[in-house]
């Protein structure tokens, strides 16, 4: 188990107030300048030694990201941070917002200074309202204690913070929503490249890092790259992770762990085991919605790192653990996600568009088993032709979890449609 | 999913003005010069707010949603054609393009919350307040709505009443909950169990030094 002294997020369940007081006891914002002074390559350097991979699901490697930003730019360059928190089964960077956001206001200043910005777009779901207005505060106080605005923290890089709320779109989690979204439009993404790293938001060099991704910054800054680095299975799977467990445990909670741990061990220990014991596990989503779930033979031995979880076929993501034991109906809690894919989808490619509503449907005759066997194989064939074949990853991410239920829950969705049959007759 | 919007409905006033002028302008002042569409969002919610709270102080009461002669304002403020604010309000789910109740109660049914038991907390506002899903009760005060993942899945199941989350729910917490509203008091927010943010119920597993 991780110890408590290599934890990043010390007050992750807000035992303390958020306040700059609190957080400078905690250690943030401790001679930011320093670090600063150490210069912008020194920053991506140590960040490439930590080997932090994108804490917001996809898992790029944070210190390649920022070493794409040009060195030398006409045009104003911008970090836009996404807090659009909106997987189903992850809740980590609301719980940084509200009890840690000078972490990331720190962060933010450090990776704006590495990839030459001077400006920082939050980008925050609309409905975390409170949260918002904590980090609106925080930023508040910070500029009043010189740690943004001219000369941030006396490191002489001018900084400034702004938040920007969201409407209530999963789809502006993509990055290239999330930019049309700050300037003003529908949130539906963009063709790629130009990558946002040379065209972005305005136009312009931008940066993209999830809450969780920029607030590890600090920490790895001040311990080094290599700290970081030690913890973890490999060094492909480095670091700290906060893990959210969620669905049919004793103690649902968030846990910062160490990348690698086992899945098994995750849920004994932090979140009092499953309910009704291991064995009444019946699947674990391990990753967010979009994962496809596990069943309980691999969720037995796999362990919850990157590489680890797309060996069995599927991802950690953004490491919203959903737990569902034997008295779930399974077919219909996947069918609930291509409810939500297809409510999400933003309507620009036409296989997303139509495909998710479509397999919605094809879902819900399943619950019941009012469909014909071929209906599988069917469903199956459209979810290849939707993965892949849009602009963004929401196609994907809504055939994955079908695919993932059809490949270790194939008997049962037979099972129910040679039930219907014998009902029926 | 778009949200289909009457712009000629009876409900829609003739004009709408922001109240709030200096707040206005601190919101174009967040974006680079000659960014104004990006105002576009953020005055959205300012103009809901204002209705919101004119709804309070009228009799029946309504809650916060956005006429069209106000995406009309913004549009004129934003220097850009109405469609391009009427794109936007339409596209995302948190802009009310009708009147709505006082509390608008937005019940999170997506696979974790439903894991926990939400339909049961969806029936018991059913119940309570003798509407369906998508109504909204007589007195103006409560709209029931259903929405997808809220970003809570720790404290499931939960709902978001305007501003703010309601979480680890079952029928009699709801039930609380709705009783507290309607008799004009204001609710504990975030967890019904008292637990701290999403720490499990039984107490830290970690960072014990400073739970104790």
């Amino acid at each position: 188990m991780l110890d408590d002294k290599d934890r990043i997020f010390t007050n992750i369940y807000g035992q303390e107030p958020w306040s700059l007081e609190y957080a400078r006891k905690r250690g943030d914002w401790n001679n930011t300048k320093d670090i600063i002074a150490k210069g912008r390559d020194w920053v991506i350097e140590e960040m490439k030694k930590s080997g932090l991979r994108g804490r917001g699901g996809a898992g790029f490697p944070t210190g390649m990201k920022w070493s794409f930003m040009p060195k030398q730019s006409d045009k104003p360059c911008y970090l836009v941070i996404n807090a659009d928190e909106s997987e189903p089964g992850t809740c980590k960077d609301r719980d940084i917002l509200r009890n840690e956001p000078h972490k990331l206001l720190e962060g933010a200043l450090i990776a704006g200074f590495a990839i030459g910005a001077n400006r920082c777009y939050i980008y925050i779901r609309g409905e975390f309202c409170n949260e918002g207005s904590t980090v609106v505060k925080a930023i508040e106080e910070a500029y009043a204690n010189g740690l943004l605005g001219k000369n941030a923290a006396g490191s002489g890089w001018d900084y400034d913070v702004v938040l920007h709320r969201g409407g209530g779109a999963y789809i502006c989690g993509e990055e290239t929503a999330l930019i049309e979204s700050i300037e003003g439009k529908k949130g539906q993404p963009r063709n790629k490249p130009p990558f946002p790293a040379a065209a972005g938001l305005y136009s312009c060099p931008t940066t993209i890092n999830n809450v969780e991704t920029i607030s590890c910054a600090p920490a790895i800054m001040r311990r080094g790259g290599e700290w970081f680095s030690k913890i973890g299975p490999n060094e492909k799977n480095t670091g700290t992770k906060l893990f959210c467990i969620s669905g049919h445990v004793n103690q649902p909670c968030n846990v910062e762990e160490a990348m690698g741990i086992p899945l098994k061990e995750l849920i004994e220990k932090h979140a009092g085991g499953v309910r009704g014991g291991w064995d009444n596990v019946l699947a674990i989503i391990p990753g967010g919605s979009s994962t496809p779930l596990l069943p309980k033979e691999i969720c037995d031995t796999v362990t919850m790192d990157f590489d680890s979880l797309r060996a069995v076929q599927s991802g950690l993501g953004t490491a919203g653990v959903i737990v569902m034991d034997k008295s779930t109906d399974i077919v219909y809690a996947i069918a609930r996600l291509s409810y939500f894919y297809m409510h999400e989808s933003c309507g620009q490619c036409t296989p997303c568009r139509e495909g998710t509503g479509w397999m919605w449907r094809t879902m819900q005759r399943l619950v019941k088993g009012h469909a014909e066997l071929e209906e599988i194989d069917m469903l199956l064939e459209v979810s290849k032709q939707i993965e892949g074949h849009t602009i963004c990853a929401h196609g994907d991410a809504s055939a994955w979890p079908i695919q993932g239920l059809m490949r270790h829950f194939r008997p049962e969705v037979e099972r129910r449609i040679l039930e219907y049959r014998k009902m029926a007759a | 999913m778009k949200k289909p919007f009457d712009m000629y409905a009876p409900y829609q006033p003739e004009s709408f003005a922001f109240r709030d002028t200096g707040k206005v302008q601190e919101i174009l002042g967040r974006y680079p010069v000659g960014k104004q569409q990006s105002g576009i969002m953020p005055l959205l919610d300012l103009a809901q707010r204002q209705v919101g709270e004119d709804g309070a102080k009228a009799s029946p009461v309504y809650g916060g949603w956005i006429p069209r002669a106000a995406m009309d304002e913004i549009a004129n403020i934003c220097n850009v054609p109405p469609i391009k604010v009427y794109e936007v309000a339409t596209f995302y789910s948190m802009y009310n393009l009708a009147p709505v109740g006082k509390y608008l109660i937005q019940a999170c049914t997506t696979t974790p919350c439903w894991l926990c038991g939400s339909a049961d907390v969806v029936k018991t506002c059913e119940k309570e307040l003798g509407i369906h899903m998508g109504e909204t009760t007589k007195d103006g005060l409560f709209t029931l709505v259903e929405v997808e993942c809220l970003g809570a899945c720790v404290n499931a199941p939960m709902v978001q009443i305007n501003d703010d989350y309601y979480e680890d729910l079952n029928v009699e917490r709801m039930k609380s909950v709705l009783n507290d509203l309607s008799a004009g008091k204001q609710p504990t927010v975030g967890s019904q169990t008292g637990r701290k943010c999403s720490m499990a119920l039984s107490g830290a597993t970690t960072l014990k030094a400073k739970s104790a």
